[in-house]
Parts: C-alpha cells; sequence; structure tokens
C-alpha cells in the first residue's frame, strides 16, 4: 500500500507541476448535462474578458454528467471551483451532505443564484405523427415516452414536476389525481437513461419512443444539431419555469485561492455578453433587454415555478424523489 | 495460457487427421452447416462493428478524422490512456511472475485464498471496482480526510485512473502464468539447481525462457485491458475535459456531443490497439508453436 500511495503522490506532483506550467489559473467547473456547448462558448468569452481585465490567463475545464451524479462527485471529492447544475437540490446537498458551502448560497446571487432559466418541452418526430400536442396525450396508449431518470438527472426531476403541476392544475385536480397522472406516463416511458444527453442520443440516435421530454435548450439544440427536418418541437399548454442554479464552492476556492476569478466568473454569467451567450444557446435569459431582442426565439408557455406548487426543492425532493417517495411508489408495477 | 497456445497448433493437425479418414469425416453438408453458422456469427458480431468505426470515423474524410485526432483533449486522452498503462502494465507483470512463482513453486497458508483473490477483478464488475476506490479514498472515504490534509488527490485525479486500472488487469499475467508453470513441474530446475545454479539463475536461464510466450502473452492482453477499460475508470474519472478523460471515456464524450465522426475516429485509435493486440498475439502463438515443436 505504501508503495502504492507513493507511486500515487509522485504522479499528483508530477501533474500538479505540469498544470502549473501550463496556465496561470485553472478553474474546474462541474455542470450537468446539456450545458456542454453553452460553458464551451462562454469560457472562451470570460477567459477573453479576464485576460483583458487583469492580464491573468484562466483555464476553465469542464466536467459534465447527470446533475445529482455530479453533486455526488463533487461531495466525494472532485475539486469544484464552480457548480453549475439543474437544479438546486444537488447545490444543496454540498452544504446538507459536505459542508462545502454555506446554507445560504443560493442568496448570493441574483435571481435565486439562476443566471438563465429554461423550461420542459416535448422533442417529437417530425410531422408530430402521434399527435401529441399536450401533456395529458403523453399517457395515451401506445405513445412511448423517454425520459432520464429522476433518481440521477436533474432534467428528468423537472420533466416529473412539470407533468405533475400540469395534472394538479387542471379542473378538479389534486395530489391524487397528479399521482395518477405521472404513472400513467412513467407507464408509458421505455428507457430511463440515467442523464438528459443520455436519453436525447436514445430518441435521437437510436430512434427509440415517439416523444422526448427535454430541456428546451437540448430540444434546440437537437433539432440544430441533427436537422429541423427530422424533428418538431412541441410546447405543452403549461410547463414548470426550471432555474439552473450556479455556486462557487467556498471550502475549494479558499484552498485553491481561486475565489476572485470564480466569482467573477458567475458573475459573468449575469452580464449582457453572458446572457447573450445563454440566450444564443437557448437558455432563457434573465436580463430584461436581452431577453426582449430574443424573444421571438422562445415560444411564450405559461409557466408555474417550484416554489408556488411544491413548496421548494427541499420539500419536492423529500416528497417525491427519495427513497420511499412517491417516484419510487408509482415505478411499483 | 502457453499450453493453450501449443495446444492450439496440435488440434490444427488433429483436424486434419480427423479430416482425412473417413470414419470421422463429417456429411459436407454439416460441415457447411457448421462453418456458415460460426463464420457468419464472427462476421455480424465481431467483423462489422469493427468495420463501421472505420466507415464512421472516415465518413467525413481524412480532415476532419485527423483534425479529432490531434484535438488537445483527445491528445491529452492518448497521454493519460498510455500513462495508465505504461504504469500498470510493468507493476503487473512483476506482481504477476512473483504471484505465479509463489503459488506454484512454494506451499503456503492460505494459498487457495491468494489464487481466488487474482481472480478477483475478472468476477468483480468494474463499476463496483470503481466505487470501492471512491468509498477508500473520497472526501469521506478511510483515507480521504488524511489525503486532503496532505493536499494529496487520488480519485478524480490520475492516480485513481491508475489504481483502477491496475485492479481490472491484476490477473491477466498470473493466470496466463500459473497452468503453464504448474504443468511444467520443478524437474528441470532441480536439475539446474543439482548442477550447481543459485536461485536467480534458475530463474533467469531456465524459468523464465520456459515461459516467455505465455509472459509476453499476458502483457499484451493486460495492456490491452489497461487502454479500452472504461467501467472502472468512469466511476473514478470526475470527467474532466482535457485531464481525467482516457481515450474510452473521451469517445462517450465526443459521442454525446453529437460529434459522431470524431467518436468513431478516437475509437478507431482503440480499434487499432486491439488489431495490433491481435497481431502481436498472433505471432506470440506462432513463436510459441515454433519453440514447441522445436522443442518436441
Amino acid at each position: 500500500m505504501t508503495r502504492l500511495t507513493r507511486l500515487a503522490t509522485a504522479t499528483t506532483l508530477l501533474f500538479a507541476l505540469a498544470g502549473h506550467a501550463l496556465a496561470d489559473v485553472t478553474l474546474l467547473n462541474v455542470s450537468y448535462d446539456p450545458t456542454r456547448e453553452l460553458y464551451q462558448d462562454f469560457n472562451a468569452a470570460f477567459a477573453k474578458q479576464w485576460k483583458a481585465k487583469t492580464g491573468e490567463t484562466v483555464t476553465i475545464k469542464q466536467s459534465h454528467g447527470g446533475s445529482g451524479k455530479q453533486a455526488r462527485a463533487v461531495i466525494d471529492g472532485l475539486e469544484a471551483d464552480v457548480v453549475t447544475l439543474a437544479l438546486g437540490y444537488d447545490v444543496d446537498a454540498l452544504n446538507t451532505e459536505a459542508k462545502l458551502i454555506p446554507p445560504t448560497w443560493q442568496k448570493r446571487l441574483p435571481s435565486n443564484s439562476a443566471p438563465y432559466t429554461s423550461t420542459i418541452v416535448f422533442l417529437v418526430r417530425k410531422g408530430n405523427p402521434k399527435a401529441i400536442k399536450d401533456w395529458n396525450d403523453l399517457i395515451k396508449p401506445g405513445v412511448e415516452v423517454v425520459t432520464p431518470n429522476p433518481k440521477t438527472s436533474g432534467g428528468a426531476r423537472w420533466n416529473y414536476l412539470a407533468a405533475w403541476g400540469y395534472a394538479l392544475k387542471q379542473p378538479g385536480g389534486n395530489d391524487a389525481k397528479a399521482k395518477d397522472f405521472v404513472k400513467n406516463v412513467f407507464q408509458n416511458v421505455k428507457v430511463l437513461d440515467s442523464g438528459a444527453r443520455g436519453s436525447l442520443v436514445s430518441f435521437t440516435q437510436r430512434g427509440i419512443g415517439d416523444v422526448l421530454l427535454a430541456w428546451e435548450n437540448e430540444a434546440y439544440l437537437a433539432t440544430k444539431e441533427l436537422g429541423p427536418d427530422k424533428f418538431d418541437i412541441v410546447t405543452p399548454s403549461l410547463s414548470i419555469l426550471a432555474e439552473p442554479p450556479v455556486s462557487v464552492v467556498d471550502k475549494v476556492v479558499d484552498k485553491r485561492g481561486t475565489r476572485k476569478v470564480a466569482e467573477a466568473y458567475l458573475q459573468y454569467l449575469y452580464s449582457p455578453e453572458g446572457q447573450e451567450i445563454a440566450a444564443a444557446n437557448y437558455y432563457r435569459p434573465r436580463d430584461a433587454k436581452v431577453a426582449a431582442k430574443y424573444a421571438d426565439k422562445f415560444s411564450k408557455v405559461k409557466l408555474f415555478t417550484i416554489d408556488q406548487v411544491f413548496g421548494g426543492w427541499t420539500k419536492a425532493q423529500k416528497t417525491h424523489f427519495d427513497d420511499g417517495g412517491v417516484f419510487d411508489q408509482i415505478q411499483v408495477r | 495460457m502457453a499450453g493453450a497456445v501449443s495446444s492450439l497448433s496440435v488440434q490444427h493437425d488433429k483436424a486434419g487427421l480427423l479430416e482425412s479418414r473417413q470414419a470421422t469425416r463429417e456429411a459436407p453438408w454439416v460441415k457447411a452447416a457448421i462453418l456458415t453458422v460460426a463464420l457468419s456469427f464472427f462476421a455480424i458480431f465481431l467483423l462489422l462493428p469493427l468495420v463501421v468505426v472505420f466507415v464512421e470515423a472516415l465518413a467525413q474524410g481524412w480532415e476532419t478524422y485527423l483534425t479529432a485526432l490531434v484535438e488537445p483533449d483527445a491528445l491529452s486522452a492518448v497521454k493519460l490512456t498510455l500513462l495508465a498503462a505504461v504504469i500498470s502494465v510493468p507493476l503487473n507483470l512483476v506482481f504477476g511472475v512473483a504471484a505465479a512463482w509463489a503459488i506454484t513453486r512454494f506451499d503456503f497458508r492460505g494459498k487457495p485464498l491468494l489464487i481466488t483473490l487474482i481472480d478477483l477483478p475478472f468476477s468483480v464488475s468494474p463499476v463496483v471496482a470503481g466505487l470501492i476506490y471512491v468509498l477508500v479514498f473520497s472526501s469521506h472515504g478511510w483515507f480521504g480526510p488524511w489525503l486532503a490534509e496532505h493536499d494529496i488527490k487520488v480519485i478524480f485525479a490520475v492516480p485513481g485512473i491508475v489504481l483502477a486500472t491496475i485492479f481490472v488487469t491484476v490477473p491477466f499475467v498470473a493466470r496466463e502464468l500459473i497452468p503453464l508453470l504448474q504443468a511444467q513441474g520443478r524437474e528441470e530446475e532441480e536439475a539446474a539447481v543439482v548442477l550447481g545454479a543459485r536461485g536467480w539463475q534458475v530463474f533467469w536461464y531456465v524459468t523464465l525462457p520456459n515461459v516467455r510466450w505465455a509472459l509476453l502473452y499476458g502483457v499484451i492482453l493486460s495492456n490491452a485491458r489497461a487502454m479500452g477499460e472504461f467501467g472502472a475508470v468512469s466511476v473514478v474519472s470526475g470527467h474532466i475535459r482535457g485531464e481525467t478523460n482516457t481515450l474510452p471515456l473521451h469517445v462517450e464524450i465526443l459521442y454525446n456531443e453529437y460529434n459522431f465522426a470524431a467518436a468513431f475516429a478516437v475509437a478507431s485509435l482503440l480499434a487499432l490497439l486491439a488489431l495490433v493486440t491481435l497481431a502481436v498475439k498472433s505471432w506470440v502463438e506462432w513463436r510459441a508453436s515454433q519453440t514447441v515443436a522445436v522443442e518436441d
């Protein structure tokens, strides 16, 4: 064991040295699945701006995966300077599980620390052969639904809650009816991938299912990348306002001495330039001016928030997604 | 395995022998049917995927192909994969020889346990192997706090990847050597000792030459697995682009980014590695059978 440890130490040192020679400062942004393209653009813009402002060369490394899985990795010791995850609960876990950030993290940046928002839409095959228009079309017999697994994917939890909220807001809607509705939706689900990107690949590349419940940004990106002649985007009558939050990981930035640049990085997301990049990557910008500029890019849809319908993430997580929660109950067939 | 290596060539002769005799010759349609089944199975499940990899890789031309391979993230994945192999293969070589030697030449308490342990990485799913390291080295794991205090990163860094690679490749060398050393017995070594050879001399001049092809074979397999491992490495990697992605992980990332040509270009590197492995392996088998033939 000592031999291995020594070897490990030597290798770490080697790489630490190599890393220092390469750049003045590096940041690690641990993010969720669909933000790859967004942060590719944003990182380049930020590095340029930071260099102009401070003369310092900053290199931002990226890690992507299912939001819950990524939070787990940071808790287990992945040294993320900033996290940009799919939902507040996953960032919260950094506080509750490992005290990496203070409990008040969400108050540190404007708009609940979510610099951009998104919502849940349907991606269907071209021409919409199964005529899927709204949430209640998902429970029709013979409609195959694709969504990632809410246990591991943040996007999937938004999917689930959006469906629940829709059922609840129908005339005569209540929790029991919503539970039945969501259960019926999940009975039509054919594949539960672990992350949003995996589901997208299942739907688009492997040709599985009739409808994919997807992030709006992911749906637009897929149609752009894979050809608008293959898929249609259907916006339901009602959906959820998804707020993917960002946070500096205090314990890591204080240890690595990167707090200043990490905070500037997240601030830059709120700047007009950052907002433009978000909008160009199909995330709904917070900035009113940028939002107005891109208004025709996003379809108008009635949105409800998680606080309105579910009383916040902690409660929603506990009721629906924890072990033995509603999602587990409806999975039992 | 050299036992198997040499028996392969013997079998080849036997096939000729079977065919040459009326009584043991199968009806032509039986022969055709079995051949068709076996060969089409190989074509569909082994050859076709290999062809697809290269076709897809070159679908957008040589330029895209080469760009995908020299891109910095791809190069860093190549480097990391090579590093993991360069560390894990020699370690396995030393350990494999020592373990095989210990098991076949000494009697000691717990020998069956050692044999079982060597096989463990074969029977444990690689994901579990990765999770073991996460449990042990993560910030909440057994050694996590100590490592953090000394600023040593194991998981989500290069050492974790190397450790996971070592774990999954441990059995190869030892597993190749043990049956051969057992089959050979101790006579030649005893003769050497009687003639006055010392421990190291026995090893260098008698044992090692006898097992060299099996040893090489084990090293080749070990190397192939080290470079191709996905599951265990994926768990401990942290997936930091340009830093902790090995080739197989890089392929997955590219594929998930709609970068299909690039994904298959990098996959073709792994496929090439497989082909080189096969070529070297065939050569080793051929050399081994030559050696056996000469000795016979």
